[in-house]
């Protein structure tokens, strides 16, 4: 295992008030990664200076064997680079069908001509049915992803992130409305990713996080409050303080 | 058990019906233009209705292009007119320098000595620039004397603009209403600099006989009218084409998700900036090409062409239409431009109220208004999504 981001004393400020203070955390390829603390942690304030929605105050963040720095670049250039995100509340593209969405996540190149004269191929096809299959979509493909359900919507962009192959997939509250049986279906889906990928989870269910069985880092207020094994974060002190005693 | 889910690849047209249907109906148009123009002793048309349709039928093409910009890329563009307007100065320029050079020729044929290349070029500057005071040919008319290259023109200018613009706007992220209003702000700078005389473009007085075409003089004005209308439903039907390829498949996917939420789109790996660059160029260039179609046809054009309520007016033909299906355009700027000259061409016959008198020229404009407004509030996709109520989507 590498270390493939490495993020390091990593500050922001919204108007005053100090969301990320000082953050440091690395992850490796591949590595499975839960991310857990309480409401306003910057949970998903770190997932946005890593993909380039939120520019840090200072700090580094560096990418990959090459060591670039990712606060230079754009969204879209970060996102190539191979960063992938499944956001917090799902957005997806309303307008368009099932099959569209995924078609547009799909591991290809990105520039305006690439895609112009882009080429349906039986290969893209086939990645989009294995990928619906896998998200329990199959039979919605030709839907507008706008009449989908909650959970499905869910789903579709847990199923675009895996369609853009990213080498770090950062997946913000995947189960957030899902039943019991889907949430063991997503905790296979992201074990399984885990064993190629770099792979950062956050999540406030306990049950989701013991089943991933992977190294637990503690966010609280905007720094990390503790990191190891669930069971070793879970008897820590400040934690249970801060988190788990609520 | 995956069923196997792939879709035989059909052809661009088996997929959209609706390109086919609306080239056949353009198709079967101009043929009825045609035959009502020419056909039987007696024109049931007259040439000033095919010009009117043809030009119409380049009101639909640029039509058709602020529907790609704004509604299936979700760029507000109240600009496009100017686009339109540079490329009828462009055609106008070569209309213009060519006809006056054949008068000028043909006056000096007589002279005792021959007039050198010189005092041809003179001649032809105080014969177009004499109405602004000036006897010399600006550095703008260099290229004036080449149908070809006044043809580069007409493409080039109106992209490298859009280019540059596109690139500076886009590149700081300005979108919605404040790009809206820089489109003003530059129709608005273009037209206000035309209206000056000295810019070599004939200030307020334009370009004007536009209608006769060097080395076809010739010939009646019915058949350059036809042949013009040929050209602008040829135009149509190649631009229509051109951008229902565009917007079908995955660029269209791409660009109908930058309208709807382009944040999430540069999150997918795509860079927003370039698509919307490449849409707005794109169209750019297509009106300017409607509009070389158009002022040949009209016969003149001037800064008041380029005024900012135009391109207004070209947002409200689309909107009037139904956004986000190219017919739709082509419908809206139909109907509305040609219920325009209508009734602002004493078409429509006055309305006595007793009290008071409804004349349409004046009232037009508020008709205008009312329906833009009825459409927004009862239509909201206008006049075409009528037709989905006829066709059920499953
Ligand atoms: N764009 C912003 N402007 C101002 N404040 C912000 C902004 N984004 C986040 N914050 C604040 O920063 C803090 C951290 O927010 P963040 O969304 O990262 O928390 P979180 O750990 O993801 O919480 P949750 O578990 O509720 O999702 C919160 O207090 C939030 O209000
Ligand atoms: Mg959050």
């Amino acid at each position: 295992m590498t270390t493939l981001l490495e993020v390091s004393g990593v500050s922001v400020t919204f108007d005053g008030f100090r969301a990320i203070n000082n953050l440091s955390i690395q992850i490796g390829e591949p590595e499975l990664r839960a991310v857990i603390g309480p409401n306003g942690a910057g949970k998903t304030t770190f997932m946005d200076i890593v993909t380039g929605k939120t520019r840090p105050d200072e700090g580094r963040v560096i990418w990959g064997e090459k060591s670039v720095s990712l606060l230079g670049m754009s969204e879209s250039a970060i996102a190539r680079a191979g960063i992938g995100r499944k956001f917090q509340k799902p957005t997806v593209f309303e307008e368009q069908t099932v099959r569209e969405n995924l078609a547009m996540a799909l591991r290809n190149k990105r520039g305006p001509f690439d895609v112009l004269f882009h080429k349906r191929s039986r290969k893209g096809a086939a990645r989009i049915a294995e990928l619906a299959e896998e998200i329990g979509l199959r039979d919605h493909l030709p839907r507008r992803a706008g009449a989908l359900s909650h959970g499905q919507k869910q789903w579709l962009e847990i199923g675009m992130l895996l369609a853009q192959d990213p080498r770090l997939l950062l997946v913000d509250e995947p189960a957030a409305g899902m039943t019991p049986a889907e949430r063991e279906h997503t905790t296979d889906i992201l074990k399984r990713a885990a064993k190629t990928h770099a792979v950062m989870v956050i999540e406030h269910d306990m049950e989701f996080i013991r089943r991933l069985g992977c190294k637990v880092t503690v966010l609280h207020e905007g720094a990390v409050l503790a990191e190891g094994s669930l069971d070793h974060v879970t008897q820590n002190k400040e934690v249970i303080d801060v988190y788990l005693g609520r | 058990m995956t069923r196997p889910d792939i879709t035989p690849r059909k052809g661009f047209l088996a997929e959209n019906p609706s390109v086919s249907w609306f080239l056949g109906c353009l198709g079967l148009f101009t043929l009825g233009v045609t035959v009502l123009s020419q056909g039987f002793g007696p024109a049931l048309l007259s040439t000033s209705m095919v010009k009117i349709l043809g030009m119409t039928l380049c009101l639909c093409l640029i039509a058709v292009a602020m529907d790609v910009v704004w509604g299936y890329c979700g760029i507000l563009s109240l600009g496009h007119f100017a686009f339109f307007g540079i490329g009828g100065y462009a055609i106008g320029m070569w209309l213009m320098y060519a006809r006056t050079e054949g008068i000028v020729v043909e006056s000096l044929a007589n002279a005792p000595i021959p007039p050198t290349q010189a005092e041809t070029r003179d001649a032809i500057a105080t014969q177009i620039f004499g109405v602004v005071g000036s006897n010399e040919l600006p550095a703008l008319w260099a290229f004036a004397h080449s149908l070809p290259l006044q043809l580069v023109m007409v493409a080039l200018v109106p992209g490298l603009l859009a280019l540059v613009f596109g690139w500076l706007a886009f590149r700081s992220r300005v979108t919605g209403v404040y790009l809206s209003i820089l489109t003003q702000a530059m129709t608005l700078a273009l037209s206000l600099y035309l209206f000056q005389n000295d810019t070599g473009l004939r200030g307020n007085n334009g370009l004007s006989g536009l209608q006769n075409i060097p080395g076809l003089l010739h010939l009646p004005q019915s058949t350059i009218a036809l042949w013009f209308f040929w050209a602008s439903a040829l135009a149509l039907g190649l631009g229509y084409l051109l951008f229902a390829w565009l917007v079908s498949g995955k660029f269209g996917s791409v660009i109908r998700a930058i309208r709807d939420n382009e944040a999430r789109v540069r999150f997918l790996g795509y860079h927003v900036e370039s698509y919307k660059l490449l849409v707005f160029t794109l169209t750019a260039i297509v009106s300017g090409l409607a509009g070389a179609l158009y002022y040949p046809q009209a016969g003149i054009i001037n800064p008041a062409e380029i005024a900012p309520i135009a391109s207004i007016y070209l947002a409200v033909w689309v909107a009037i239409g139904g956004r986000g299906r190219l017919y739709g355009a082509v419908i809206g700027a139909a109907v509305v431009s040609l219920a325009s000259s209508w009734f602002t061409g004493g078409g429509a016959p006055d309305v006595n109220l007793g009290f008071y008198t409804i004349n349409w020229t004046d009232w037009w404009l508020v008709l205008l208004g009312l329906g833009f407004v009825a459409v927004t509030l009862f239509f909201p996709r206008g006049i075409s999504g009528l037709f989905d109520m006829l066709v059920r989507k499953p």
